[in-house]
């Protein structure tokens, strides 16, 4: 547990000085994700710790470079899991990388996104200065909410020092079933009884079987199993783990691999190659040489947006933006990181 | 400084695009724009215009821009902290004519408005479907949903279903440059910044809401109602965090102090413990199954922290009558004083005792009351606190004791407003929340959504200036703040 601000905000305001790109680096398990950029390293990695947990506050204060493993390992010890499940991508990732990238894994469906569940950070702008957004309360409506406006910013508007986060108790009792269902049939189900109140908490289709958790007591997951049908799976974890780890076979190819985010009850897409569904229909992987345009195309056809999440980097990995919503963009990464110096690029070439 | 034009000429380009009825200029019909919910904050606008149609809006939007002319939008007026207050060289914009339910869209879940419709109308429209809309403030009957997202509402059941911006999905807003931005969709996320959170709870400074998509939830499948009354407003507060570190997230978890319970009482006999210092309203929720397992667990925390009395609802009935005093508590104390200020600190749960203790402190030391009824589970205090405007210098005493209590919010790591908003009301506290280069990006942020300052100006985001004289009257934390700032 290390405090490291001060070195880290001297060789930022450097940067600034001699206007010199910085790549924000910390356990470098998702650095796949976005533009690849080329820059000196700005390591968070030795920034560390937990600064404060209060189980019965749920929530928690922990530095940026504190390994994600640390933080679930402390929470866990009370019941208590980070509500948005985030994924890893290897041993190594950090509060400030889940931050940064905002990705959650399949408890997002009914327990929220990275930025749903935070409370505040502090960050250091591209002046090096230190800023402090948001607080360790729900209800906090001071100032605008750039604490999470830098959640799956990439790193492109300021360097995450610290994070605070809320935290959900853990449920009592989780199950999942699987059935057999063909793909639009698995995607009107899963809206059907995402209808309802039975407690889902994820939701997987591989192009074959649909995979249901349930999250609640014994008796409440008992009766919505009567009600669903289908068969209880016995390694639930390890299932759920390989899903959001992307260590399921669906997930081992050579193929690029996009994340085309829809509204749920959108029907199977008309891209070629493999699929499979994530949270109740909203997120589908789609295995595909396809072309760029014809699947982001196709991604607005329906009201969604299509991320390149792994394969040969294009200039374009994020979904482009209206010309209005770009001009904005522009400017607030003007606001944050005035000579432009932090993750240039590694979202949008203009950013 | 009234702009480049005269306010008869003004209205007369205003005139060229919306129909007659639609602009407003005579001193009797601006004069119900004057104030909001905050009622000790009074200005005329120089005009008030009322239009339905989307072109209509962007029409206007347009003349102001090319004058510089202050536009503040407004939906129903109930905001508690002056956010709709009108600016004396602008114009009124009253959004409550757009209020057309667009979709409801029973297999996305999702509801998508305009911004004048009625916050407990979306819900009302989504009950066939067995949905609802989850963020209730206590204005619910009133308030618009435009206006919930300039303030990031929240309300008795954001403990378990989040506020606001945790249910909206997109928004289409109108620059004060003319564009449209689509922000957001019925899908879980977008591509770029999330525009969409920052735009939450900016109370109408960057951007004009002209359509909302809000996220529907199905009805959970049952519900239940605790009440229990303690002697002690401490053991209650204990009480709250007994709850939630056993791993319960009620539904709502409310707390009246012991004037409140009284107030109450008078006003419509909900039938409360007389003999309490404090009870609590705990609502839980699920299924059936987990249900019950839940109402004995908290059943027994209640009985551990020394309730003196602990009732379950048996049937909705006597559920809405444990609700009745919580929900009328506002208008209760109404009736015991002319005026009341109610605040809006959120702190955390764990300084409670202590924050109440302090609370009741200074209203010794100003000599007004001040009851206490609120969001105990997620740390959302509304202290009220009695005066009597026609008292000299009252109002005065019960801004200072206001701000007091809000600044000992910050002290204890919490935050001057949860979910009442900044507007006009706060101002000097966020010089107390935020340093100098906090409010500088604050500043910067709405100068790349609106470089003239015409959005709402004036509110959520005090200017440094401001903050140096409030800072000169306030020495915090035995230091001068903003030492670099020339004084005059």
């Amino acid at each position: 547990m290390s405090d490291y601000r001060d070195e880290i905000t001297s060789k930022l305001e450097d940067a600034f000085q001699q206007k010199k790109a910085l790549q924000i680096k910390a356990g470098s398990t998702k650095q796949f994700y976005g533009r690849d950029i080329y820059a000196e390293e700005l390591a968070l990695t030795d920034h560390t710790g937990i600064i404060e947990y209060e189980p019965s506050e749920l929530y928690i204060t922990a530095r940026s470079g504190t390994p994600l493993r640390e933080i679930e390992q402390a929470i866990a010890e009370q019941h208590q899991i980070l509500p948005c499940e985030p994924p890893y991508f290897g041993a190594n990732a950090t509060l400030g990388g889940t931050v940064a990238c905002g990705l959650a894994g399949p408890r997002r469906v009914n327990a929220g996104s990275v930025r749903d569940c935070i409370l505040g950070t502090e960050i250091l702008n591209g002046k090096g200065e230190l800023l402090r957004f948001g607080g360790k309360v729900m209800k906090n409506v001071a100032g605008y909410d750039v604490s999470r406006l830098i959640c799956g910013a990439l790193g492109t508007l300021g360097v995450l020092m610290s994070v605070s986060l809320r935290l959900l108790p853990k449920p009592a009792c989780e199950q999942t079933i699987v059935l057999t269902l063909d793909s639009n049939a698995a995607i009107n189900k899963m809206n059907l009884w995402t209808n309802t109140p039975m407690p889902i908490s994820a939701t997987f289709y591989d192009g074959h079987d649909l995979y249901i958790r349930l999250s609640s007591s014994l008796s409440a997951i008992e009766a919505c199993k009567k009600e669903i049908g289908g068969e209880s799976i016995d390694e639930k974890d390890i299932f759920w783990t390989n899903i959001k780890e992307q260590t399921h076979n669906f997930f081992i190819s050579d193929k690029p691999l996009w994340r085309i985010s829809v509204p749920p009850n959108t029907e199977t897409l008309n891209i070629s190659g493999e699929n499979a569904i994530e949270w109740n229909g909203a997120l589908r992987w789609h295995k595909s040489d396809a072309d760029e345009n014809s699947i982001r195309t196709e991604a607005e056809r329906v009201g969604g947006h299509a991320t390149l999440f792994k394969g040969n980097t294009t200039d374009q990995v994020f979904h482009p933006l209206s010309k209005p919503s770009m001009k904005l963009h522009k400017k607030l990464k003007q606001v944050l990181d005035p000579v432009g110096i932090l993750n240039p690029g590694k979202m949008f070439a203009e950013l | 400084m009234r702009g480049s034009i005269s306010t008869t000429d003004l209205a007369k380009q205003f005139h060229n695009v919306l129909p007659k009825d639609a602009v407003l200029d005579k001193d009797e019909q601006l004069r119900p724009y004057e104030c909001d919910a905050l009622t000790a904050y009074r200005q005329l606008p120089r005009l008030a215009l009322l239009p339905s149609k989307i072109e209509e809006i962007q029409a206007i939007v347009k003349i102001c821009k090319e004058y510089k002319i202050p536009i503040v939008a407004r939906g129903a007026g109930t905001s508690l902290s002056g956010g709709a207050l009108p600016h004396a060289d602008g114009i009124l914009l009253n959004l409550a004519k757009l209020n057309k339910i667009i979709e409801i869209d029973v297999h996305n879940r999702t509801a998508t408005v305009q911004p004048g419709v009625r916050n407990l109308a979306i819900s009302e429209a989504a009950e066939p479907h067995g949905l609802y809309y989850a963020p209730d403030p206590s204005s619910q009957i009133a308030c618009t949903i435009g206006g919930n997202i300039a303030e990031n509402s929240g309300g008795v059941h954001c403990l378990k279903y989040g506020l606001t911006l945790h249910n909206i999905l997109a928004l289409k807003i109108l620059t004060v440059d003319g564009e449209i931005l689509e922000l957001g969709g019925k899908n879980l996320d977008s591509s770029g910044f999330d525009l969409l959170a920052l735009m939450i709870g900016s109370e109408g400074m960057l951007g004009i809401t002209l359509e909302a998509t809000v996220k529907l939830l199905p009805h959970p499948h049952d519900r239940k109602v605790l009440l229990a009354a303690f002697d002690q407003i401490q053991k209650a507060g204990d009480a709250v965090n007994g709850i939630i570190s056993k791993g319960v997230i009620p539904a709502g978890l409310e707390m009246l102090d012991q004037l409140t319970i009284q107030a109450t009482e008078m006003y419509c006999s909900p039938g409360y413990p007389s003999n309490a210092a404090a009870i609590l309203i705990c609502e839980l929720d699920g299924f059936d199954e987990e249900l019950e397992t839940q109402v004995q667990l908290v059943k027994k925390i209640l009985i551990d922290h020394q309730a003196i009395e602990v009732r379950v609802a048996k049937d909705n009935q006597e559920a809405e009558l444990f609700w009745l005093g919580r929900k009328a508590s506002f208008p209760a104390l109404g009736n015991l004083t002319p005026d009341y200020y109610c605040m809006d600190g959120t702190i955390p749960r764990k300084h409670l005792a202590h924050v109440l203790e302090s609370i009741s402190n200074l209203s010794v030391k100003h000599s007004l009351r001040v009851a206490n009824v609120f969001h105990a589970g997620d740390g959302n205090l509304h202290p009220v606190i009695l005066y009597d405007a026609n008292v000299p210098g009252e109002l005065e005493t019960a801004e200072k004791l206001g701000g007091e209590i809000l600044e000992l919010c910050v002290e204890v790591g919490g935050t001057i407003t949860g979910e009442h908003g900044v507007g006009v009301e706060k101002l000097n506290q966020m010089c107390v929340q935020f340093s100098d280069a906090e409010l500088n990006t604050f500043h910067a942020i709405k100068a790349a959504f609106d470089e003239d300052g015409l959005l709402n100006p004036g509110k959520a985001i005090p200017t440094l200036h401001r903050c140096a004289e409030f800072g000169a009257m306030h020495v915090h934390h035995g230091k001068l703040p903003h030492p670099d700032i020339p004084r005059f």
